[in-house]
This record gives structure tokens, sequence and C-alpha cells, in this order.
């Protein structure tokens, strides 16, 4: 696809930000550390207080890792998920995946009281939760491709997808009903969403995940362009329809499934960060869009998670209240700016 | 010249089109027999629901043909692969595209997505092309318009931009004169025969405008509910052919004027 411009001036600005946001994530949260002893802490200096070196690398270094993760993660998925399914409101989660993710873990959470005792505790140990979730999101999935090779319409794939969660969430409603209170509050904490929890070695993971999943889009990034003209245009100009489906499927799981088996379900990313990016790279060029995208999503979302540390007092909020508290008056003024939300 | 007798770029043979389901297949035309040389331009007529789009889209191998045999130069389409396929054959769908956001210029480089490596990079030649394929669409001005800012006139001729940059000896398109006036459609009519003659490219197209049709096709493929007649527009006007194709007590076809005129 033909884009007369680079847009080099565009990225140099958003990797900026990238890098400025990143520290701003580092310096702010509960406990007050001077920029200084931040800076020294992250180029392997030594801190005044041993406290603020452990603060900054065991904790807000691998939460703003996260963050950058997740936020370009959804973002990528998002954008791949409108053009697929060629539909503006398209995004990971619309096919079900975090359904399926929270009917996992509500399986996990709100099951083990059944088994009771030390068995009990081990189950919930923060590893199962993310398999009960990743294992969700993969089953949920796995439902919706088996439709796919069988429904050819993808507005039809769209809404099974959900419908799927439709039956998701309600079989998680009953769960709830029947659970106490405990497990419910550790439930509703999960899909608050967090940014965290994570481990270096659930970093590793989630790399691994996104690295995969950026992979497959990136080979894939020719035959999106050419779906931009439709599916009939694009199987004309030789695009193989079924193969692109299924790696975008499998790409998607990867990025947004990973990402909520670690971080819980964030709304709003997926869906509003594309529509943000294609204000400003004004192209349709995957090629240009997606580390666009990817960049864009990181910063949002160490934007949000600096927001959510509440800076200067005891309190964090739920990342998935900021996302959404961001998210929906973004999409809303999107859509009373241009009447239409294009892609 | 060559004196060897060129072969057809698209032949069909006892053609049956229609749909297939698991239950049952739903005939909708037979007996479609037509062979097409290169340069030429074949114009397909017909009442609303006769099966054109159908007859469009089985040549293109969107959807299976029902029975008989489609040849493109000389191969039974169904031995393409898709890529030889789109190397061959460019279509013109009535369908808008599903991005309305896309600039003219990255809508007609799409057309180039056969030829260009994994990231879809454009060569020199490509360049080229896609520049022959708007210096003779006269889409020159526009190409740094949104898909979404044109006219229906101005996207006909970008999708032809398009479809010409694909670079294909054949190209099919269905219904391009919807939607525009007197002026637009003449243009339009004028700019495939020209394709046709001067860039020597076969084209076929379903259209409403049988007046037009009449006076640039030349060949012509009318749909009637008994037959499917293929011929050049005089032959078939002396056949009476048009008259076979709508009611007669509303409208009838006038052989000298070479068109529909009303009935008292």
């Amino acid at each position: 696809m033909e884009t007369q411009k680079t847009y080099r001036t565009h990225f140099i600005i958003l990797i900026v930000l990238l890098v400025i946001t990143f520290f701003i994530n580092i310096s702010l949260g509960t406990v007050s550390i001077p920029i200084k002893e931040v800076f020294s802490s992250l180029f392997g200096g030594e801190a005044t207080k041993s406290s603020w070196q452990f603060i900054i690398l065991d904790y807000r270094l691998p939460k703003a890792i996260t963050a950058i993760f997740a936020g370009g993660g959804l973002a990528v998925s998002g954008l791949i998920m409108q053009t697929l399914f060629r539909n503006p409101l398209a995004g990971p989660f619309v096919l079900g995946l975090s359904s399926g993710a929270s009917l996992g873990v509500a399986l996990l959470i709100l099951g083990a009281g059944v088994f009771g005792g030390t068995l009990g505790g081990f189950l919930l140990g923060p590893w199962s939760l993310v398999i009960a979730s990743a294992l969700g999101s993969f089953l949920v999935l796995l439902a919706v491709l088996s439709v796919t090779f069988k429904v050819k319409d993808t507005m039809t794939i769209l809404i099974i997808g959900l419908m799927f969660g439709s039956v998701t969430s309600a079989v998680v409603s009953v769960l709830s009903y029947f659970s106490n209170a405990e497990q419910l509050q550790q439930f509703v904490f999960w899909s608050f969403g967090t940014l965290g929890n994570v481990s270096w070695n659930g970093i590793l993971i989630l790399f691994l995940c996104i690295l995969i999943g950026l992979f497959i889009c990136l080979s894939s990034i020719k035959s999106l362009n050419a779906l931009l003209l439709g599916e009939n245009y694009a199987k004309s100009m030789g695009v193989n329809l079924k193969k692109l489906t299924l790696l975008i499927i499998i790409a998607t799981s990867l990025l947004a499934g990973g990402i909520t088996a670690f971080a819980g379900p964030i709304a709003f990313v997926g869906l509003a960060v594309p529509h943000l990016t294609r204000q400003y790279f004004t192209t349709s060029n995957h090629f240009i869009l997606l580390p666009a995208v990817l960049l864009s999503g990181a910063i949002l979302m160490l934007v949000c998670d600096a927001i959510a540390q509440l800076p200067f007092s005891d309190f964090t909020l739920p990342i998935n209240a900021i996302t959404s508290l961001l998210g929906a008056p973004v999409v809303i003024w999107l859509l009373v700016r241009k009447r239409k939300l294009l892609f | 010249m060559s004196l060897e007798k060129s072969h057809p770029v698209l032949e069909v043979t006892d053609l049956s089109i229609g749909y297939i389901s698991k239950k049952e297949s739903i005939l909708i035309s037979e007996g479609i027999n037509f062979s097409i040389p290169k340069g030429e331009l074949v114009s397909i007529v017909g009442t609303n629901g006769i099966g054109k789009s159908t007859l469009l889209r089985t040549l293109a191998h969107m959807q299976p043909a029902l029975n008989g045999l489609v040849r493109l130069n000389n191969k039974n389409v169904s031995e393409y692969d898709s890529f030889q396929l789109a190397n061959t054959l460019s279509i013109v769908l009535t369908e808008a595209t599903s991005s309305k956001n896309l600039t003219v210029l990255e809508l007609i480089s799409l057309g180039r997505h056969p030829y260009t490596n994994w990231v879809g990079t454009l060569s020199e030649n490509d360049k080229n092309i896609i520049q022959n394929a708007i210096d003779v669409t006269e889409t020159q001005d526009l190409i740094n318009n949104k898909c979404m800012e044109l006219s229906d006139g101005q996207l006909q001729r970008v999708m032809i931009a398009r479809a010409l940059a694909q670079d294909t000896p054949l190209i099919l398109l269905d219904e391009p004169t919807t939607h525009l006036d007197i002026y637009h459609r003449a243009y339009l009519l004028k700019l495939l025969k020209k394709l046709a003659v001067e860039k020597q490219k076969t084209i076929l197209f379903s259209t409403q405008e049988i007046d037009l049709a009449i006076q640039v096709s030349n060949k012509m493929i009318v749909m009637t509910e008994d037959k499917v007649h293929f011929d050049e527009p005089n032959k078939l006007i002396e056949l009476g052919c048009f008259n076979t194709l709508f009611p007669s007590e509303t409208i009838h076809f006038d052989k000298d004027l070479k068109r529909f005129v009303l009935k008292d």
C-alpha cells in the first residue's frame, strides 16, 4: 500500500512520550520518592533508603513494564480485530475472551470453596489464577473458532462471540450467587484488573505471548491492508481469508488472553486506542498503524496506571475503572465529532 | 498484426449458474455459451434478478458453477490458484469498500497487492503501473482524498483504477453505471471502451443501460428467462432479442431508433 508519509516526526513524538510517561509512572506512587532517587535506583546506583530501591525495582518497574505490554498488546489486538471484522466496535473482548477468562477465574475462586482446606489454598495460588483465566479465554476462543469454520459472515461471528460472552457471564452470576462473601470479594478484586501483581517470571511469559502475537500480526500486515477493501476484493487479489482469520484469532488470543490472565480484564484500551491513533496518523496502512497503536496503547496504559495510583495518597483505584472512565468519553467524543467511527 | 487467430481470453461452455446449499441447488440460469477475445468490451443485460451478478460472480470464481466450463486463457478456472487468478482477473463490485478512511492513492495502490513483498513495498515498476492507472482514469486530482469524500462517479473511476493497477488481461465489472447521471454513465462507458481498445483489456460488465451498452459494446450477453443470447448488438437487434427482455405492454424496443420507447 502506498503511503506518501513515513510519519517519522509522529513516531519520534510517540517514543519521547513513552519514555516520559514511563518515568512519570515510576516516579509516582503511594510512597513519595524523590526523582533523583528513582533514577539512581533504575540505573544501577544505590538509593538513600533500601526500601525505596526495593519499591522501585521490585514493584514499580515490573508494574510499568506490565502496563506497557498490556496497553500495547490490547491496542494492537483491537486494531487487527477492527480490520478483520470490518467493524469499528470490534475489540479483543467482543469475542468473549474476557468473559471466558472471567469464567475460568470464577470457577477457580468461587469453586475452590467446594474443595476447602489445603487443596483450596493450593488452588488459589497466583499461578492457578493465570492458568484458569488463560484456559477460560482459550476455550471460548476455541468455541468461536470452531464456529468460524462453519460460518463465513464476520458479523455473525461477532454476534456469536457476544452470545458466548453472555452465557459465560450468566454462569459467573450463578456461581457468585452460591459463593460466600470472602470468595466473592476475591473474584471482584481480580475483575478490577491489576498491573501490580505480576512477577518478573510472569512478565517473561507475558512478553513471550506478546512477542509471538505481534509476530503473527506483522506477518499479516499486507493481507490486513487488502482486507480494508472488503472480503471479496481481498479474495480477488489472492488473500487466503480463512488462513488470515485463523492467524488473527490466534494472535488475539495470545495478546488479549495473555494480558487478561495476568492483569485481569482491562476494558476500552483495545477499542479506543486504534481510533485515537487514526486521528493522529491519518492513514489506514497497517504497516504504519501497527507500531503507532502499539506505542499509543503503552502510553495510555502508563497514564491510566499513574492516575490509578492516586499520587500522594494512600489509595489505589482499580485500573479497569480508570480505563473505562477515560475510554468511554473518548469514544463518545469521537462519535460526536466525526458522527461515525471510521476505520 | 499477427496472423494467428488470438485465443479467447474468456470462454464459457454450457454454463449453469445458481446457488448450491446442502439440501438443494437453486438454478438461476443455464445453457450459457460465449467466448470473448482480447481487447473486446462485452456487456451483460437483463432484468433485475435474472442472474447478471451471479454470472459475474461465477466467472470470477467467487462462487462455484453448477455445471459447465469456464476457461480463462485456455485453462479451466478451477485449475487456477489464488495468485494466478489475481494475475488474470480483477473485479469492480457494487459493494462499497469496508474502510472509508483509505485515501484514493492507498486504495489504487492496493491493486498491486498480488505482486508486492510481504509488507507491500512498491517497486518503481509498481509505481509506474499505478501512475498509468491514475492517468487513464483521470483520477490524479483525487489521490489525496479519502474514499468517503468521493462522489459515486469518482469512486467508480477510482475502483476501475485499482483494477487497472492489478494489471490483469480480464476485468469484470458489476453494474458500474448504477447511481450515475447520464453524463457520468456515458463517460464511464467511454472509459471502458478506451481501456479495451488502447490497453487491449478484455472487459465484461453488467448494466441496466441497454441503450448506451448497444452503442459501446463489441458484443452483448442478453439474459432472458428462456435463453441467454450472445452476439453483436446489431445482430441481437435484428433477432429482436431486446423485445423479449421486458413485458411488451409497457415498453418496446424500436429497431430503427435502437432504443426502448414507451408504448401508448
